[in-house]
């Protein structure tokens, strides 16, 4: 191999990179390169928590775009209730699978799942209120008649945050502008604001295109006819007042009224710094329209692990497979000699590279998670042995170093390809097995073993050819039954 | 070529059918031990102390006094007490919160729940189902990827069909394992349990490629060499490779898992590392051998009462 050097020098810059990654070092250089903590992802079963399966009842046909906007709803939810680190996914046809690290008490999964998303469109007059304020409302679950809501007492001050305008869809394609001078920012905590409409009246919410480079996306809405009378004798007697939009008492968004909406069809648009972004008017879109959960939600399967049994899992098996690295280094040296030596390097290399690469996907690790990662280890090991098998084939016939090497490798090679990637045709299979009905225990399991097979393929190939044809140089020929154990 | 491995073949298919049928008969008295993650249902674990252990007729009245009839308990010591592990039909959590509640008065206020899991009839269907599909993709993938990695020798979708049948031995081989270890140490068949077998199954084809992969270089260069010969010469070569691979993979590092590793995965642990020795035994002792027997159309004489093939 003539450029022998050049690999080397390959094989330290990689192995620099993935200690950079692995430890705990240079932590400010790595949050900004990935935009997070570069830390290891522990799976429920190693820190404890809960999970839960929820499930359309029986008989229900959900498209996929329905279980999304399901699962975000659910996330917004809990962190709504201060929840942490919930991750809901959906899985499969009509699953959701929901995480609650920490979590052991199912009252308050259901009270997350159970919570019914109520939207109001509400009279703030001309109080400005900030996204998130939680108000009262006059809105009971009936209309009820109107009931004049007092004058803010508040200052007005003025609030450049006001973010949108509601406009006749007519009148947003001359764009708009935002009133926001009369805005008050504090908000008074008891006072009882009138509900125009309900989310109840939306016919139809969507997303529409900007009109002009300068506008950005708008989010348009079509109300049922008994709701277009009220709403507009509301907004022809309030032009220029704000109408909040109000999710589950709290504030989303407090648009200005442009103009009267008689038509019923509107549009919500920002404008200037504050134009929406395609994500943004979607969000809200859902938000509109599927305030409450477009399916309903039943909990199919649920489990709770104990992080005391998972603790005591992962520091004992972390010991275990410590002592079984050491068994396992001692055998390669005692039997493979040199290249034995060099098997324990590419092996150590190995597996810092694909730690690395747990950190960066980044990979949830979980028990099953591991264990696909021992097995890795092992497909890692059968790479090496294979290679030092036919090595020493070779030397038995009499070739010298240099040649049962190269031989050595291009001998194994089409084994340790074929039986490799028939390991990876498999955990792609179960990959796709374990992700369609969220058995994350099996997603967790292929996925660390298919990484763990790429990266051997790697390492055995290049990481241990190349050092050990760097290393025999230095070994005659005549001493090769002593250094090579044949 | 002083190893005749192949001379015996029917010896390695009798001890194969030794180990299988005791864990068939076992799932034809008392079927498959399946945990509630597929046949849908509750499953309580509580960790006791030593001497505050409720009797196991207890805690079926207790359940009993809930409404629920069909529950199942197991008890097992811990080195921190006794963990019980009660099955039964899917618990609300208004029973799930009587149940815990009751213990806690009764027998031991300090009691641990370690687990508590419900799961679906529906979900617990479909991960059966899928299961098996997963199952029945692998295998086929894996034939048509050895019959490509072998189109330069003859019969290569041979090869692929017998590292299914060595594969579906494996399978046997574990789930016999399963069904002894559920009447010895309650083992069940849960998500854990899968992820097993499958892991069996992938390292099953991977060792089979490796040891045909010597058929595969020989057969070209022993030409004039009948096939069985080629076949036992290569498993003599890759022998040692088996061994040594063998004792990497599954006997160093899950034996060291299994003994001192978490309790979570002991199970998983004894399940893979008798699965893995299967998986190696089969590429030698019945995948290769079948190779032959389909080469010589041996079950021609099978049933005739002259054994001229058993050597």
């Amino acid at each position: 191999m003539k450029n022998k050097a050049l690999r080397n020098i390959l094989i330290i810059v990689v192995v620099i990179l993935v200690i950079l990654i692995d430890f705990p070092i240079l932590g400010n250089v790595k949050q900004k390169i990935f935009n997070r903590d570069v830390t290891a992802q522990l799976g429920l079963d190693l820190r404890g928590g809960m999970q839960v399966v929820l499930q359309a009842p029986e008989g229900y046909q959900i498209d996929q775009e329905t279980l999304q906007v399901a699962s975000s709803i659910l996330e917004n939810r809990a962190n709504a209730l201060g929840v942490s680190e919930v991750l809901f996914q959906v899985a499969g046809d009509n699953y959701i699978v929901g995480e609650f690290p920490g979590l052991e008490n199912i009252d308050e999964v259901i009270s997350v799942i159970k919570q019914t998303g109520m939207l109001e469109f509400v009279d703030v007059g001309d109080e400005y209120l900030e996204p998130g304020t939680v108000i009262q409302t006059d809105y009971t679950g009936t209309k009820s008649g109107s009931t004049d809501s007092a004058s803010p007492e508040a200052a007005a001050t003025v609030a450049p945050e006001a973010t949108a305008t509601v406009a006749a869809t007519e009148a947003a394609a001359a764009g708009t502008d935002t009133t926001a001078a009369d805005a008050a920012a504090a908000p008074a905590t008891e006072k009882i604001y009138h509900t125009v409409i309900t989310g109840a009246d939306l016919e139809d919410v969507f997303v529409t295109a900007p009109q002009t480079p300068t506008d950005g996306y708008a989010v348009s809405f079509k109300l049922k006819s008994d709701a277009t009378q009220t709403f507009a004798d509301y907004t022809t007697n309030n032009v220029g007042k704000m109408l909040a939009i109000v999710l589950d008492h709290k504030i989303v968004s407090t648009p200005v009224i442009h103009q009267a909406i008689t038509s019923g069809e509107g549009a919500i648009s920002g404008s200037g710094e504050n134009a929406y972004t395609y994500d943004e008017a979607n969000n809200l879109r859902i938000t509109l329209f599927y305030g409450t959960l477009p399916v309903s939600l039943e909990i199919a399967e649920s489990r709770v692990v104990g992080p005391t049994l998972g603790q005591d899992s992962l520091n004992k098996s972390l010991l275990a497979a410590a002592i079984g690295f050491l068994i396992i280094s001692l055998f390669m040296l005692i039997y493979y000699r040199v290249p034995g030596f060099v098997a324990i390097i590419s092996i150590t290399i190995f597996g810092l590279i694909t730690y690395a690469i747990y950190l960066v996907i980044p990979v949830t690790l979980t028990l099953p998670g591991i264990a696909g990662f021992l097995l890795s280890v092992g497909s890692a090991l059968d790479a090496n042995i294979l290679q030092f098998e036919r090595l020493k084939e070779e030397l038995r016939r009499g070739r010298n170093l240099q040649q049962a090497v190269d031989l050595g490798w291009s001998r194994a090679w089409p084994s340790i390809r074929d039986s490799n990637l028939a390991t990876l045709i498999t955990s792609a299979i179960l990959f796709w097995f374990g992700s369609t009905f969220g058995a994350s225990i099996v997603k967790g399991f292929a996925l660390t073993l298919a990484i763990g097979v790429v990266i051997s393929l790697f390492t055995a190939l290049f990481v241990t050819r190349t050092l050990l044809s760097s290393i025999i140089d230095r070994f005659k020929d005549s001493d090769k039954a002593k250094w090579f154990g044949i | 070529m002083k190893l005749n491995i192949l001379g015996k073949r029917y010896l390695f298919f009798f001890i194969s059918l030794a180990m299988i049928v005791p864990g068939l008969v076992i799932i034809a008295i008392h079927g498959l031990p399946l945990s509630i993650d597929f046949t849908g249902g509750s499953m309580l674990e509580v960790q006791f102390a030593a001497d505050k252990t409720p009797a196991m007729d207890d805690v079926i009245a207790l359940y009993t006094d809930n409404g629920i009839n069909d529950t199942q308990v197991q008890f097992s010591n811990s080195d921190k007490g006794v963990v019980a592990v009660i099955k039964s039909s899917s618990l609300t959590q208004e029973q799930h919160t009587a149940i815990i509640s009751s213990l806690e008065t009764d027998f031991d206020p300090n009691l641990v729940e370690l687990k508590f899991d419900t799961v679906g009839p529906s979900i617990s269907q479909s991960v059966t189902q899928r299961a098996l599909l997963a199952i029945a993709i692998s295998a086929l993938a894996v034939i048509i990827y050895i019959t490509f990695a072998f189109r330069g020798i003859q019969h290569a979708f041979r090869y692929g069909v017998c590292a299914i049948i060595a594969m579906l031995h494996d399978i046997l081989i574990v789930i016999s394992l399963g069904a002894i270890g559920s009447q010895l140490f309650g083992w069940q068949m849960d998500s854990l349990y899968l992820t097993a077998l499958l892991t069996v199954i992938g390292f099953s084809t991977q060792d089979k490629i490796v040891v045909f992969d010597r058929i595969r270089e020989n057969s070209p260069i022993m030409r004039r060499v009948p096939f069985e010969k080629i076949v036992n010469h290569s498993i003599v070569q890759s022998l040692q490779r088996s061994i040594n691979t063998q004792l990497m993979t599954s006997e160093f590092l899950l034996l060291s898992l299994a003994l001192f590793g978490g309790t979570t995965l002991r199970e998983m642990c004894i399940i893979l590392l008798v699965g893995l020795l299967s998986g190696t035994y089969s590429s030698i002792f019945i995948a290769s051998p079948i190779l032959v027997v389909w080469e010589n159309k041996e079950w021609k004489t099978w049933f005739r009462k002259t054994k001229t093939t058993e050597g």
